[in-house]
């Protein structure tokens, strides 16, 4: 028996030779475990990322093997780091040059809410340009809570439905930000 | 200590700007001087093109903001001779409600970040500046942060408390 373990087979009907589930599910399963990271680093979570990056945490794992620094195929929009309020048209630029679906996760307390910078020139958390999925509280956070992030990240992709980005909620939510 | 005391420097000073310059003081042997917006200009050109003192690197341009004055900014020019090993620092005060002082870029390139850095934080406008415009914050903010008109920190917030970073 290996110890290589590899993602179980998702809920459904299973029988001689055949095996049914939803759409949904099996996309879900392969776009969770493929999810493709956009890293916007800019500060000591950066440093931190890189360190999940390695071969020690090896983000790799995840079927992230292909961090691109380019919006293009890119899922995942991972924000590390202070963004200064001149660096945010920048951040928008990126994330709506993303296409979807596209989740967004703001590592540390920087990005998540301005953390210890609470002053005129950085942008009090990155929620109040682009929809933010998941959160990582630290300053900065071990690898190990970025990991848990990007797995909760996996479980909203595995659980979200196929048709989840034309319904009303989220076409209301992206408009809350002047996105269309 | 550099090839020039402070005496000749200032002696050097004098016979061209004698009355129009005063002495601060000396804080860490650096000589401090202030002069008027009229006469910074001239100063500057004289201490870089003088072929003894030959001030040619310019530090920093930068301001400092006095509320409780009554000209409340003072704009702090540090120059250093390279050749001499000396350094000087000039003071000049203007008034905080009508900012203008000659631009220092017609001597030194360099000046044009350093003006406008300083017009980004403390607003003060170097008139004849090529490009005059913020280098820092955003291009339409309308404060000048680093002046001391803006209150301290609510001491009794609590959204920014310690526990909810993990500190």
């Amino acid at each position: 028996m290996s110890d290589i373990q590899i993602v179980g087979a998702p809920a459904g009907v299973e029988g001689a030779g055949f095996f049914a589930t939803s759409l949904d599910k099996a996309v879900g399963l392969a776009r969770a475990n493929s999810l493709w990271p956009l890293p916007f680093a800019t500060s000591c979570c950066g440093i931190e990322f890189m360190a999940t990056m390695a071969s020690h945490y090896d983000l790799s794992r995840f079927g992230a093997e292909r961090l691109s620094f380019s919006p293009r195929q890119a899922d995942l929009l991972m924000v590390m780091g202070t963004i200064a309020k001149k660096m945010a048209p920048v951040l928008r630029q990126v994330y709506l040059q993303m296409a979807e679906p596209r989740w967004v996760i703001a590592v540390g307390a920087c990005a998540s809410s301005g953390g210890i910078f609470d002053t005129y020139s950085v942008l009090q958390g990155i929620d109040e340009i682009i929809p933010v999925d998941v959160y990582v509280p630290g300053c900065p956070p071990r690898p190990e809570a970025i990991i848990d992030g990007f797995m909760h990240i996996q479980e909203l992709v595995k659980t979200e439905s196929t048709r989840r980005r034309e319904t009303p909620e989220y076409q209301k939510l992206l408009a809350s930000y002047g996105i269309q | 200590m550099g090839k020039i005391t402070n005496e000749e420097l200032l002696n050097n000073i004098n016979t061209q700007f004698g009355d129009k310059i005063t002495v601060i003081g000396e804080p860490y042997g650096l000589l401090t001087l202030q002069t008027s917006k009229e006469t910074i200009i001239d100063l500057l050109s004289f201490l870089k093109s003088s072929p003894v003192l030959q001030f040619i690197y310019l530090t920093d341009i930068t301001a400092v903001h006095y509320p409780e004055q009554e000209l409340t900014i003072g704009v702090v020019y540090h120059v250093h001779s390279l050749v001499n090993n000396i350094r000087v620092r000039i003071k000049v005060f203007i008034d905080g409600n009508n900012c203008h002082i000659p631009t220092a870029t017609t001597l030194w390139n360099g000046a044009n970040w350093m003006e406008r850095e300083t017009y980004d934080l403390f607003g003060v406008i170097f008139d004849g500046h090529p490009d005059l415009r913020r280098i820092l914050n955003v291009d339409d903010m309308t404060a000048f942060p680093m002046r001391k008109e803006f209150p301290l920190e609510d001491p009794n917030r609590v959204d920014k408390k310690d526990y909810f970073f993990g500190r």
